[in-house]
């Protein structure tokens, strides 16, 4: 390619005159993610300020990292899913029959070593994530219809296994169990294992190829399909990914709780999608990360135990966390507008 | 003429069926490297399909295809893409959420170290493409609220960065302004003179005899003629496109002026237009000029009250019209036909009778009911004096050509019997054949003492139909031209030129 020397012959938008450190701080400063971690601070200052044993007592400190663990998990996964403008609603079905696999497997092979109950539940998710992904990307219908069907499909399958029995502590291994609370300075292990995964998922989905073709996608799906992309494929492995951090959160459920039964996850994937829209994950696609959804993960989870030591009844909780929701959509509406005027007006006055 | 060794591009008797439906028949068209070549038809004469048999979206049936003098075939557009193919569709296909610079990227962008993306890398080499361009674009800016024409720059950039060596535009500037246009220009004669091999759809003429080498015409799915463009003339070109001489594209009866129909006064609002008076006498065709965004259809819409305005009156035969109320300006006797067909003035999915006598039911309904019998009843006169040609009035409306649609939407209309036709961009997106036909409907109309609005974007429509001139810019009423002082150059100067030029 020859490089043409035409003069600049019109201004059309100017490119931005700041510094690489400059932007970089704007950037940080304006982003959806530093004003949800200041909500999470002042909700766990607060709780902290009424109630110091919330964050200073050894055992508030574990579940203030532990509780949210597997909520992170499933933000993370209903991220790559929410891009791609699709919705994993069978997320809280995987997870309880992970769960459920996880516990039986030690019934029936009590010196299974943990690490292949972890690989298991991980595998077990991803084929029911690949189900999901191969529905969506041929069936031409929308996710949100085939997911509500997987949903029911998958915990009609957990209900059939394990009809009522209860698999307990008991009849797990130890060494399973004590990954629940195990530490590495104070830090619960399993708390270490989502934060990395989260940080994991957000930086692929920044800076790997395919992850920014999972944003393509879902900014504009038609388009995507002009400009070549495998948009079929990369739909499937959103629903792959998210299918096996969900199977992961099964496996590290049973570790955490040490009980299991049919009903384990029920309801939690309206959680996860409500973890990573609070985050800053657009509901319809093209925009968001997962840090944002993580962050969204653990406000939604500590309000829940922080607002009855603020003093606000069990009542209010789930109203609040609803206004929570709708105030995050409202603000993306807002700021969207805002944003798309702003852009408009730089064009009239070029 | 080009030899096969040497065309970029060649097609040669390609088909392509879908179920029972022929879309193209035997297309053929040969680029050569160096060469921006027209690719003219009406609508329905298969370019689009060749189009997108080259850009991989469909398969031919049957036929050659040839890149370089290698023979192609593509199964997607990452093929095509491949292989150095472009296209540029009438509207941009970009990411809103998405940088400008992972627009023009995406599915190659550059990789650093473990496959990581490599985003300096990436900027500075969209800085690079913008600056070749001649042009400024923050590569870092969001695609979302750039301008269409801004949007076809990052295509085009797009293009290059892939070397293509085929770049096809399909009607690039149909929401273009003139300005717009002649940057466009600019920048395809310099990847002209870069030796690659561009293909332009457009219909408009005026631009085809300024930009292209060479002329290929089509009509109803076959290839007709190829012609150099010197040796060519718009007479000529639209008789091989027609497949029969146009009598006259504008056929603008002469009509007798009639009392007042339509008067505005001091029509305001803020950020949109500014203090817009004008009249509309019975028989009379007014025309609405100017560029696109100038303010026109938000004008039209405000006197239709469809948009609400801050000051100013709209009268209908001397009585007040209120603002706000659509339904009030019809019981006025207004009618309004906007530009978008498909969204605002057709139920797509409705047939034909039911669409005409959707603004009529009110009349039609007896006892409360809506017969299909009564629809249609009311209905035929209407569809027959506008030679809607479909088998049936039950078939729906989505089923037929841009021109047959815009002819119900005005059948539509003219069931209500309105004094007042405001009509927006009439003939956009028909055909030549069909834009005739409406013209001289129109022209008719207001021969039977119809009051007509039209805005155009299209300077020979307005000044070939309109008898009064109103042209709009920034907002501002620039001009008021009779027929006989609107020129070309009058039109363009009030339409690009502020508020000084009021006549």
């Amino acid at each position: 390619m020859n490089a043409p020397t035409a003069q600049p012959t019109t201004l059309l938008v100017e490119p931005s005159s700041l510094s690489h450190r400059d932007r970089l701080i704007r950037t940080v400063l304006r982003s959806r993610e530093l004003s949800v971690a200041i909500v999470l601070l002042l909700v766990i200052v607060a709780a902290a300020i009424k109630s110091p044993d919330f964050v200073f007592s050894s055992t508030g400190w574990r579940d203030l990292l532990l509780t949210p663990s597997i909520m992170l998990l499933l933000a993370a996964g209903q991220t790559v899913v929410i891009i791609t403008r699709n919705v994993d609603l069978s997320v809280g079905s995987i997870l309880g029959l992970s769960a459920w696999l996880t516990g039986d497997l030690f019934l029936s092979y009590p010196g299974m070593p943990p690490l292949l109950a972890f690989l298991i539940g991980i595998a077990a998710g991803a084929g029911l994530g690949l189900i999901n992904g191969v529905l969506v990307g041929y069936g031409k219908v929308p996710a949100l219809v085939i997911t509500l069907g997987t949903q029911y499909i998958f915990r009609g399958i957990v209900l059939t296994w394990a009809g009522s029995q209860l698999i307990s502590a008991s009849q797990m291994p130890k060494a399973f169990l004590d990954l629940g609370t195990a530490q590495i300075l104070t830090i619960p292990v399993l708390f270490i294992v989502a934060m990395v995964i989260v940080v994991a998922v957000g930086y692929y989905l920044q800076t790997a190829k395919s992850g920014r073709e999972l944003y393509a996608v879902g900014s504009d799906p038609e388009a995507a399909v002009l400009y070549g992309l495998a948009v079929r494929r990369r739909v499937i492995g959103a629903f792959v990914l998210s299918g096996a951090l969900a199977g992961l959160a099964g496996v590290i459920f049973a570790a955490r709780y040490g009980t299991v039964s049919s009903s384990a996850g029920t309801g939690i994937e309206f959680q996860a999608v409500a973890a990573a829209v609070v985050g800053g994950v657009a509901i319809f696609g093209g925009s968001g990360t997962a840090w944002g959804a993580g962050i969204g993960a653990v406000l939604l989870v500590t309000i829940n135990s922080a607002l009855p030591l603020i003093g606000i009844s069990e009542f209010w909780q789930q109203a609040l966390v609803g206004a929570l929701i709708i105030a995050a959509i409202v603000l993306d509406r807002v700021l969207a507008a805002r944003q798309a005027r702003k852009l408009i007006e730089a064009r009239d006055e070029a | 003429m080009v030899s096969p060794a040497q065309a970029a591009l060649r097609l040669s008797d390609v088909s392509k069926s879908f179920g029972p439906v022929v879309a193209l028949r035997s297309g053929s068209l040969e680029v050569a490297a160096g060469s921006i070549h027209a690719l003219v038809g009406e609508n329905g004469a298969g370019k689009s399909t060749l189009v997108k048999i080259v850009a991989g979206v469909h398969r031919r049936d049957g036929g050659v295809f040839e890149l370089d003098g290698q023979a192609a075939d593509f199964g997607s557009t990452a093929e095509s893409k491949a292989a150095g193919v472009a296209v540029i569709y009438q509207e941009p296909t970009l990411f809103p959420d998405l940088s400008v610079t992972e627009n023009i990227f995406m599915g190659r962008q550059i990789l650093g170290r473990m496959r990581r993306i490599d985003k300096a890398a990436m900027y500075a080499e969209a800085e690079r493409l913008f600056a070749g361009l001649g042009v400024h674009i923050d590569p870092r800016r969001p695609a979302l609220g750039l301008s269409i024409a801004d949007q076809q720059i990052i295509e085009i950039a797009k293009a290059i960065s892939l070397d293509a060596k085929v770049l096809i535009m399909d009607e690039p500037t149909a929401a273009l302004s003139g300005v717009e246009v002649e940057r466009l220009f600019t920048v395809a004669r310099q990847l002209r003179d870069e030796g690659r091999a561009l293909v332009f759809i457009s219909h408009r003429f005026d631009e085809v005899f300024e930009l292209c080498d060479t002329v290929t015409v089509m009509r109803d799915g076959s290839y007709i003629a190829t012609r150099p463009i010197a040796g060519t003339s718009v007479a000529e070109m639209v008789a091989l496109m027609v497949g029969r001489e146009v009598a006259e594209l504008f056929p603008k009866q002469e009509a007798e002026l009639g009392e007042v129909v339509l008067e505005v006064t001091g029509l305001e609002s803020t950020g949109v237009f500014h203090d817009i008076s004008f009249s509309v006498r019975r028989g009379e065709i007014v025309g609405l000029a100017g560029l696109v965004g100038a303010g026109r259809s938000e004008i039209a819409r405000a006197v239709f009250g469809v948009d609400p305005y801050e000051a100013g009156r709209v009268t209908m035969k001397g009585v007040a019209v209120p603002a706000k109320n659509p339904r009030a300006a019809i019981r006025a006797g207004m009618a309004f036909i906007p530009e978008d067909r498909r969204k605002q003035g057709l139920v797509t999915e409705a047939s034909v009778a039911q669409n005409v006598a959707g603004v009529i039911r009110r009349g039609l309904a007896r006892t409360g009911l809506l017969t299909r019998g009564a629809e249609n009843r009311a209905v035929g006169p209407w569809a027959a004096r506008l030679e809607v040609k479909t088998s049936a009035l039950d078939a729906p409306a989505r089923t037929m050509s841009g021109g047959n649609q815009q002819k119900v939407v005005i059948a539509k209309w003219l069931a209500t019997e309105p004094d007042l036709l405001i009509i927006d961009e009439p003939t956009r997106g028909i055909d030549v054949g069909t834009k005739a036909e409406v013209h001289r409907l129109l022209s008719e109309l207001a021969g039977q003492g119809l009051a007509v609005l039209m805005i155009s974007s299209e300077l020979p429509e307005v000044l070939g139909m309109a008898d009064r001139v109103l042209v709009i810019s920034e907002g501002r009423l620039t001009a008021d031209l009779s027929r006989a002082e609107a020129t070309p150059e009058r039109v363009m100067h009030a339409a690009t030129h502020g508020s000084q030029e009021v006549a």
